[in-house]
């Protein structure tokens, strides 16, 4: 079963990532993605990035596709930890470890739970720039496009993004 | 008439411009499913309106589940309304 934690507080990637494979002989790679909120955002420079998100359907929704992506690529761990609340730039945002036997695997759950996070999970973005001005931060269709390749023809459900 | 206590949330620029974050509204019978529900909230108020003028970029789920403007609304549901998510 995957490690799902959504929280305010940062976290430690190395710690993580330990984590997923001490005492185990049969884990033989683990894929790793960190998201990192950048200082600019369309030449504007970012004061802070807000998370919102949906708690009550947040933690659920990722348990059950991390779920999906265990059985899917055979996994033989996997972490997802998403950041809300008052970000910097700089901070880290979002983690997540696949652990598999072999690399491919690894790789190509981390890029599907990524994929997914950004297009199916309830969160939202309001970027606040050093200006004073802030936004919304809207869905890219690349971000969509992006997770439509990991679709299985029979999988089709209403989108979120 | 059935009395339809729905427990309805607003996240993101939604919420900012409805001015709750949620709210329990008893709806009449004639709502039968989230669309229904969008007319009758932008009939509730500016806010409202203006939260609703374009359902182009709203979203919603019902019962935590991501659902279609077509989705049945029944007594004691949670249905909740946003932009396309934006995490990762």
């Amino acid at each position: 079963m995957a490690r799902v934690a959504v929280q305010e507080a940062t976290f430690d990637v190395s710690k993580e990532i330990a984590g997923l494979y001490a005492g185990r002989g049969d884990i033989g790679g683990i894929g790793c993605f960190v998201g990192i909120v950048r200082e600019y955002a369309e030449g504007r420079r970012l004061e802070a990035m807000t998370l919102e998100h949906y708690p009550a359907m947040t933690h659920t929704a990722i348990a059950r596709i991390a779920a999906e992506a265990e059985q899917r690529w055979n996994l033989l761990g996997c972490t997802v930890i998403h950041r809300v609340g008052r970000l910097r730039p700089g901070e880290p945002i979002v983690l997540v470890l696949a652990a598999a036997a072999h690399r491919v695997a690894a790789l190509e759950a981390t890029a599907f739970l990524i994929d997914w996070l950004k297009t199916k999970a309830p969160f939202w973005k309001k970027e606040t720039y050093a200006d004073g001005g802030e936004a919304w931060v809207e869905a890219r269709a690349s971000d969509e496009a992006s997770a439509l390749r990991w679709v299985k023809q029979s999988q089709a459900e209403p989108t979120a993004g | 008439m059935v009395e339809k206590p729905v427990h309805i949330l607003y996240f993101a620029w939604l919420r900012e411009r409805v001015g709750v974050a949620e709210e329990t509204v008893v709806l009449p019978d004639e709502v039968r499913c989230v669309g229904d529900l969008i007319s009758w909230l932008q009939r509730r108020g500016d806010g409202y309106a203006r939260a609703f003028a374009d359902t182009a970029p709203v979203r919603c789920a019902v019962n935590q589940t991501f659902a279609d403007f077509s989705a049945a609304v029944a007594p004691g549901d949670e249905v909740a309304f946003f932009p396309p998510v934006t995490g990762g």
